[in-house]
């Protein structure tokens, strides 16, 4: 018998292409008599359009089309949705402005989407572009979430009254002010989460067609959910109906949420290819990318715990401003309401709960869910507020969370959630074991020794994956259901196809999905083909975000169970046996107990021969699909650890070491999920320490718009991560899996901070820790 | 329109292109070299990296006028009589990649990285990959490839 494939770290079957220049992402498809399509965005924050003279753009040879906001409104081409209606706590629907795909008379953002140029080739339309005379009357901007609820500020919609989409409440008020009346310590910090900008390293790009003869239009896209765009562009914005338009999200080249959404240049490419009778075809340029993908992050939040004597906390109470930018993308209302206020106990047992968001609208680029969407806000704000909490209380940060903990499960939390099984001393133990925790005092005098200030931080984090059960999301406001679907083809000669609604952007689905299904026949890893991410080819499917792979795996599962319950019936036929006695054994389908069998090829081939059993009681052929919707959300935990160095001449800080240990249930393969753990800390670290989307608050401009300004981590910006794991395993699922992708970006922005504010000895600390930053505060200190 | 010509991945090329004409932009549309990505417009982020006369360079950084007569090696030609060059080896192994688009650009620098310097070490990977940029893969698994490809090189060689 040949090891256990799932488990094991198996190298990945998708990785030949990659590695050899061969992967298909959408800028490298070329459509015959494609056109080129450059995008003609707002120079400002906030203006009014008066007129646009696009006469002389036209008059460019090669230019096909200059189309407008006004005709998209003459073909009736609805705006762009948000698809989670949130409720505010007064009863009343949220404020949603309207967002025309192409501005028709108001721009709200630099990098707000006026005209699509379509020409022979991009340099003929980026000219063309630059012909375009728009005639702006300028309006003041309001960039900043703390300045939007102002009076006198710009009005963004007239929809939305001080330029608030909703006003959220989540647990409960009395309680939670009934718990800081008998609280011995109170502990509060004023805490700001740093806007983001994903950046993907594929920039998002799209190309339109429509077929005259069929009267149905293909849109390749950079997407995580196809399935999702074609509904959106279908029902909502009225670009043809769903079997009249395919989608295709080919090869991605990274998501973290960026490629969920349903953005104005995929909706206007394809609706323009019609117009212009060829294949419009646009790539972001970087610069593009900085501007108009959604960003993430940005929230101004107090938060304030309430502690007894002995360090055990009996309420928690947080007001959080969330910037959504100038208007709701596509799943933005969801982002600082379920995915961040019911995350809020975090892994501890908190009598009481109440938090407050209001949700406003700026001058800027839409924000929407960025690799942890929200969860990384509650993490931040936990785990800071409880490192503080041990801080004021002086008992050890290991310490305080130990008598904190939820160690009983089912624990159902007073915002929403409810724990199914976990044991965080466990992950706590094992992080404090990998950096030596015993030894941290003498790691800490020695560095002193050397004029270096060292801080140790702690993040014991959780967060909710497996989205999610469609009838409590259904509640809460979403717009759609959160099962996957999977379809598992047998063909006659025994290799199988997997056709999946997940969509694989670097999280290795079509290694993991097709260990599942080798292991589960006894079939070579190359005899199984994952297809994805076109919706002539999968049926309805949702997509991947959320670290919701368990959702589509578990889907797979139940197909595969149908497929072996099918294939047991008809070799009971074919052995001339009971099916009650058909064992599925090392890739044979055995009559127990004898040496009758049937390879899976030959079981295949039975099936489709249809020769030897009834097919009016058995139907020929062996293909099943399955859609399975998750019972609850899955609760993904675990602790990091982080040891900084401070240069206090320079500000110059250093990761000296960084511990993550995780429990994410059953693992398919250790490998990629570590690499998914890896990669979530690079980009937590670059949030605590280097990232961060500015606008200047009086122009209104991006001032980081590029990788010049933005600082994307590098290679030499991080240190070399040590983790772990600790496994129980999700009762909800049969994989028993939870979910990895997003936890390394949740955990770590805290442990970071935590780590610098120890070293420096200050309470409150902004993100990203930059060395001007740091050494501000250790001058302030004196 | 000006013509040029070059020797890509050991073929005889000749196109035309506008003088603007960014090298890389020659190498996808013109050849359809797809492999070669463009994931910036600032010369930051390494995804478009390829040989020029045996040595890394930034093929959005270079006109393509400015490549004529030259021997250009792409991701493409990387691979040899179907075998996978030691790099290419090492990433898979490793696990150097995830979402796949830095990744050509990540393999033609360490080609030249390790043939630029003999004695790499995890310090000197990091500050190579300066002009390269992964959101994927928190760069461990690259700088882990890397280092594991070139001690296999030099055993090679020795």
């Amino acid at each position: 018998m040949t090891a256990p494939l799932v488990g094991a770290s198996v190298r990945r079957k998708e990785d030949f292409r990659f590695i050899t220049g061969q992967g298909h992402y959408t800028d490298d498809i070329s459509r015959p008599g494609q056109a080129y399509a450059y995008f003609l965005r707002s120079p400002h924050a906030h203006a009014k359009i008066k007129h646009i003279d696009a006469g002389a753009a036209r008059a460019i040879k090669g230019v096909a089309a200059i189309l407008t906001g006004a005709d998209l409104a003459a073909d009736k081409i609805g705006g762009l949705i948000c698809g989670w209606m949130i409720h505010s706590k007064d009863g009343s629907p949220m404020k949603a402005g309207a967002h025309p795909a192409l501005a028709v008379d108001r721009v709200r953002y630099v990098g707000d989407h006026i005209a699509i140029v379509i020409a022979d080739t991009l340099a003929i339309a980026r000219d063309a572009a630059e012909k375009i005379e728009v005639d702006y009357e300028l309006l003041s901007a309001v960039t900043t979430p703390d300045k939007a609820q102002a009076s006198g500020v710009a009005q963004l919609h007239n929809e939305a009254p001080r330029n608030t989409a909703f006003q959220w409440e989540l647990g409960n008020k009395p309680e939670t002010e009934a718990a800081f009346k008998a609280a011995a310590h109170k502990v509060k910090l004023k805490l700001k989460n740093n806007r983001l900008i994903p950046n993907a390293m594929e920039p998002r790009a799209a190309i339109g067609e429509y077929d005259q003869g069929s009267g149905g239009y293909t849109l390749y896209v950079t997407s995580q959910n196809p399935h999702v765009a074609r509904l959106v562009m279908s029902a909502f914005i009225g670009i043809a109906p769903e079997h009249k338009l395919r989608v295709v999200a080919p090869d991605v080249g990274g998501g973290f949420g960026s490629k969920i959404f349903i953005y104005a240049e995929e909706v206007v490419c394809t609706w323009a290819a019609k117009k212009v009778g060829r294949p419009v075809k646009w790539t972001a340029e970087r610069s593009e990318s900085f501007l108009s993908d959604a960003h993430g992050r940005d929230h101004v939040t107090e938060a304030e715990m309430a502690l007894d004597a002995e360090g055990k906390i009996l309420g928690f109470r947080v007001k959080t401003l969330a910037n959504m930018g100038a208007y709701l993308s596509t799943f933005a209302s969801s982002v600082p309401t379920y995915l961040y206020g019911t995350l809020l106990s975090g892994q501890y047992a908190i009598p009481a709960i109440h938090v407050e968001v209001d949700a406003v609208y700026t001058n800027t680029a839409p924000v929407d869910a960025y690799r942890g969407a929200g969860r990384p806000e509650a993490t931040y704000v936990v785990e800071r507020v409880v490192e503080e909490a041990a801080r004021q209380l002086k008992i050890d940060p290991a310490e305080i969370r130990r008598r904190n903990f939820v160690r009983k499960f089912p624990h159902q939390t007073p915002v929403i959630m409810n724990y199914d099984i976990g044991d965080y001393e466990a992950s706590l133990n094992a992080a404090l074991k990998l950096i030596d925790y015993k030894e941290w005092p003498a790691r800490k005098a020695e560095a002193k020794k050397r004029g270096k200030l060292r801080g140790i931080g702690f993040s014991t984090y959780i967060e909710a994956c497996g989205l999610a059960p469609s009838a409590a999301v259904g509640s809460l406001g979403a717009g759609v259901g959160l099962w996957e679907s999977a379809e598992v083809r047998v063909t006659p000669t025994g290799q199988v196809e997997v056709f999946t609604g997940a969509h694989s952007h670097g999280q290795g689905h079509e290694t993991t999905f097709a260990q599942l299904v080798a292991g589960r026949f006894g079939i070579p890893l190359e005899n199984v083909e994952i297809i994805h991410g076109d919706t002539n080819s999968v049926q309805f499917g949702m997509g991947t975000y959320g670290s919701r792979t368990s959702v589509g795996m578990t889907a797979i599962v139940k197909a595969l169970d149908k497929v072996e319950a099918k294939a047991k019936r008809i070799a009971a036929h074919v052995l001339e046996a009971s099916a009650a006695d058909i064992v599925l054994e090392n890739g044979e389908f055995k009559v127990a107990g004898t040496d009758r069998k049937l390879a899976f090829h030959e079981l295949a081939l039975n099936a489709y021969t249809g020769h030897k059993f009834p097919t009016h009681e058995i139907e020929p052929g062996l293909k099943e699909s399955a859609f399975w919707d998750p019972l609850n959300f899955t609760f993904p935990a675990g602790c990091h650890i982080c040891e900084v160095e401070i240069d206090p001449e320079t500000g110059v800080t250093k990761i000296a070491a960084f511990v993550a240990v995780d429990d994410f249930g059953n693992v398919i393969n250790p490998m990629i999920v570590e690499g998914q753990v890896h990669g979530g800390i690079a980009q937590g670290i670059g949030q605590a320490m280097l990232e961060h989307g500015v606008y200047d608050p009086e122009s209104g401009q991006l001032i980081t718009g590029s990788y010049m300004d933005y600082t994307m981590p590098r290679a030499d910006d991080l240190p070399n991560y040590k983790v772990g794991l600790t496994v129980t395993p999700c009762p909800s699922n049969p994989l028993g899996m939870k979910g990895c992708g997003e936890a390394g970006a949740i955990a770590s922005p805290p442990a970071v901070i935590n780590a610098i504010t120890d070293a420096l000895g200050v309470k409150e600390f902004e993100m990203p820790a930059t060395p001007l930053r740091v050494w501000q505060a250790i001058q302030a200190r004196h | 329109m000006p013509g040029v010509s070059m020797t890509v991945n050991g073929k005889a090329v000749t196109g035309e292109v506008e003088a603007r004409t960014l090298l890389v932009h020659f190498l996808r549309e013109n050849l359809r070299l797809t492999g070669t990505h463009v994931g910036c417009d600032t010369s930051q982020c390494g995804a478009c990296v390829v040989h020029l006369n045996g040595k890394a360079v930034k093929s959005c950084t270079l006109l393509a006028l400015q490549a004529e007569g030259s021997q250009v090696t792409t991701i493409k030609g990387l691979a040899k009589n179907g075998h996978l060059h030691p790099v290419q080896a090492a990433f898979k192994e490793h696990h150097g990649l995830q979402c796949g688009f830095c990744t050509p650009g990540m393999i033609m620098t360490a080609v030249d990285m390790i043939r630029r310097i003999p004695d790499l070490d995890e310090t000197i990977i990091r500050q190579q990959l300066e002009g390269n940029l992964c959101r994927c893969t928190g760069y461990q698994n690259i700088v882990k490839a890397i280092h594991a490809a070139s001690l296999e090189m030099k055993g090679a060689r020795a």
